[in-house]
């Protein structure tokens, strides 16, 4: 689930709606030669858009139709109508991954490009990351007056006294639970969901609100609703500018990824899928590097590509100085446990 | 029905004759009725169908309980448990608030209630989405009601008033309140006064009459009112998610979150299909004790 947060569910249906109904309106109403990305609205969506959609194209020489998506559900009606309107569509790690094992995208082939420096769990056979994002640490500087170091901070009421807000997804709290009960960082996975919930249960009355969207994580920090809360990054740093007494730490964050993938029969695949690998070259994968803050490139070599500014490698998430801090979320643990933890996760949380 | 057309009657008194007209009658009708049905059962009985279907079919693809056989885990006992609980202190709530309102509308002159009138309605006609961040903004720790409490001095801590049961109540109350007041307005406008003059006039005391006279003619929009909320309270989405903070959990949010989750709409129509018969259940089960279907014209 990447930084999906703006589409709120209840929009996410009407989209899964349109969605269907638009698969099956005759291809002959979209015989146009441009390809049809589909991703997420909201401020990342432009910034995703500006950064790598527009400058591959441009590169490429095609023309792109933006839409919007219902998330996965939305794209797998599409591919099981046998004529999805959309040629690629970004989503978030655990849902790509949930996608190649359903069989809904076409396959990427990413051996024969040498400039390509991508960790394993941020790609499949189908399937390629694009950006990072994290959930980081942030809290609010009037009322948690010595900086929280870890999650093990997060979790301890007495040293640091404050309303805390978390995901209300199981997706990336579990994880964080694990690392502030003492798992080590390259010991996360598999996850032990177990040890997780028990430790959400442990902190779960100094929890005032388990957030839903970006858009209220944001406000809670802001409002001061909350003193402290595990939020994403490029959610967190618009309130630090605002001036807000908010502060928030790369360490012991989680790096997630979203990721971008074709799906199967789209109309212009092949094209779609040279989009894909252009949108993961080096020089185009240092956009973000240069445009969107606390996102960072998945493409390690887009750091060799040209000379970044120190303030630009502090507030890219994947810069070496950052990912040091930060954990790798893996994609394909979700893929495949991610309903039994969601619904132990919603049991825990709401019992 | 048929008494409408009696009234004119034939030029031969032929029984047979009221027969036909009866039957033509009831033809005429049933065909007007027909782009409604048509409607109706494209938009709503195919659909409903069409999950009642999907719910049996499991993930790969045979018939199959596995969709109801999920519902026992907790999560969903939970929410089930939740959803009704809540459906019924806001039924309950907006009974208390909305019956003095509608009450007094209904004794306003005229022009005083349609003043009035304007400010029931007028929420009514704001999005859902910004009364419920409105109340967001006056429950929240740092909001305006907590603020004004800490300073008056009457309590020394904010106390949670948003993102729990209470918050989730009080939005929703505010949301269907003019469902209540609505259909109890127009049942009590309807009340002859004479009658209330009556009760008095043979001795009954203000409350008396209210108890005995007024109460039980307003019944019909009571009831009325009551389903109306008790029913859209079950399938909301919007207020729990905002102001529930993620720990009330409310049937349609598990549905959404099960097509979302789920890789077969099996899932989602299992709970969809759950809801409905327990919906069904509760409201026949309601028409038998209040004779609800009175108020729709069943004799």
């Amino acid at each position: 689930m990447t930084d999906r947060t703006d589409s709120a569910r209840r929009r996410r249906i009407v989209t899964i709606v349109g969605a269907a109904i638009s698969a099956m309106l005759p291809a002959a109403a979209m015989a146009q030669e441009a390809v049809t990305v589909a991703g997420y609205g909201g401020a990342m969506r432009k910034g995703f858009d500006a950064a790598l959609v527009n400058p591959a194209a441009q590169k490429l020489g095609l023309k792109i139709r933006s839409e919007t998506h219902g998330d996965l559900p939305s794209i797998r009606v599409q591919v099981q109508s046998g004529a999805p309107a959309w040629d690629l569509v970004h989503l978030g790690g655990d849902e790509c991954a949930r996608g190649e094992s359903e069989g809904l995208f076409e396959p990427l082939d990413l051996s024969k490009l040498d400039d390509v420096a991508i960790p394993a769990a941020a790609r499949g056979k189908s399937w390629v990351a694009t950006n990072y994002y994290s959930v980081v640490l942030a809290w609010r500087t009037d009322k948690v007056k010595q900086p929280p170091k870890s999650w093990a901070d997060f979790w301890d009421a007495k040293a640091f006294p404050g309303r805390r807000a978390v995901s209300g997804l199981a997706q990336e709290t579990l994880e964080i639970a694990l690392l502030a009960d003492g798992v080590a960082k390259d010991k996360l996975y598999p996850l032990d969901v177990e040890r997780a919930l028990a430790a959400i249960k442990r902190l779960k009355p100094q929890i005032g609100v388990f957030w839903t969207t970006g858009a209220q994580s944001t406000q809670l920090i802001k409002d001061g609703e909350v003193d402290l809360i595990a939020i994403y990054g490029s959610r967190v740093s618009p309130v630090i500018e605002d001036g807000s007494a908010v502060q928030f730490s790369y360490d012991q964050g989680l790096l997630g990824y979203g990721c971008i993938a074709v799906p199967k029969g789209a109309k212009n695949a092949a094209k779609a899928k040279e989009l894909a690998l252009a949108m993961i070259s080096p020089e185009i994968q240092a956009n973000i590097i240069e445009t969107m803050d606390n996102y960072g490139p998945v493409n390690a070599k887009a750091y060799e590509v040209r000379k970044f500014t120190p303030e630009q490698l502090a507030k890219t998430n994947s810069s070496p100085q950052n990912a040091a801090k930060q954990v790798l979320i893996d994609a394909a643990w979700w893929a495949k446990n991610g309903d039994k933890a969601e619904e132990a996760f919603k049991s825990a949380i709401l019992q | 029905m048929t008494s409408v057309i009696a009234a004119v009657p034939p030029a031969s008194s032929d029984a047979s004759y009221f027969a036909r007209a009866e039957r033509r009658e009831a033809w005429s009708f049933a065909l007007l009725a027909v782009p409604g049905l048509v409607v109706i059962g494209l938009l709503l009985i195919v659909p409903v169908g069409w999950l009642f279907v999907l719910s049996f079919i499991g993930k790969d693809g045979g018939v199959s309980l596995e969709n109801y056989a999920r519902l026992a885990q907790p999560v969903y006992v939970i929410t089930f448990v939740t959803t009704f609980q809540i459906a019924g202190i806001v039924t309950l709530g907006s009974i208390l608030l909305g019956y003095p309102v509608a009450y007094l509308l209904s004794q306003l002159s005229p022009r005083a209630a349609a003043i009035c009138m304007i400010f029931v309605i007028l929420p009514f006609w704001t999005s859902v989405l910004v009364r419920t961040y409105a109340w967001l903004v006056l429950l929240q720790r740092r909001g305006l009601i907590n603020s004004w409490l800490v300073s008056l001095g009457i309590i020394n801590e904010p106390i949670p008033l948003v993102n729990n049961f209470i918050g989730t109540t009080i939005g929703m109350l505010h949301v269907l309140l003019p469902f209540m007041i609505l259909p109890l307005y127009s049942s009590m406008k309807t009340i002859d006064t004479d009658y209330l003059k009556a009760a008095s006039s043979c001795g009954a005391s203000p409350m008396r009459a209210f108890w005995d006279v007024f109460f039980p003619l307003s019944r019909p929009g009571l009831f009325a009112g009551t389903v109306l909320v008790f029913i859209l309270s079950l399938g909301f989405y919007l207020t729990p998610a905002l102001l529930g903070g993620g720990r009330v959990s409310m049937w349609s949010m598990q549905i959404a979150t099960n097509v979302s989750t789920y890789s077969n709409w099996g899932a989602a129509s299992a709970l969809g299909v759950l809801l409905l018969v327990v919906t069904i259940a509760i409201l026949a089960a309601l028409n038998k004790v209040f004779r609800v279907d009175k108020l729709y014209g069943g004799r």
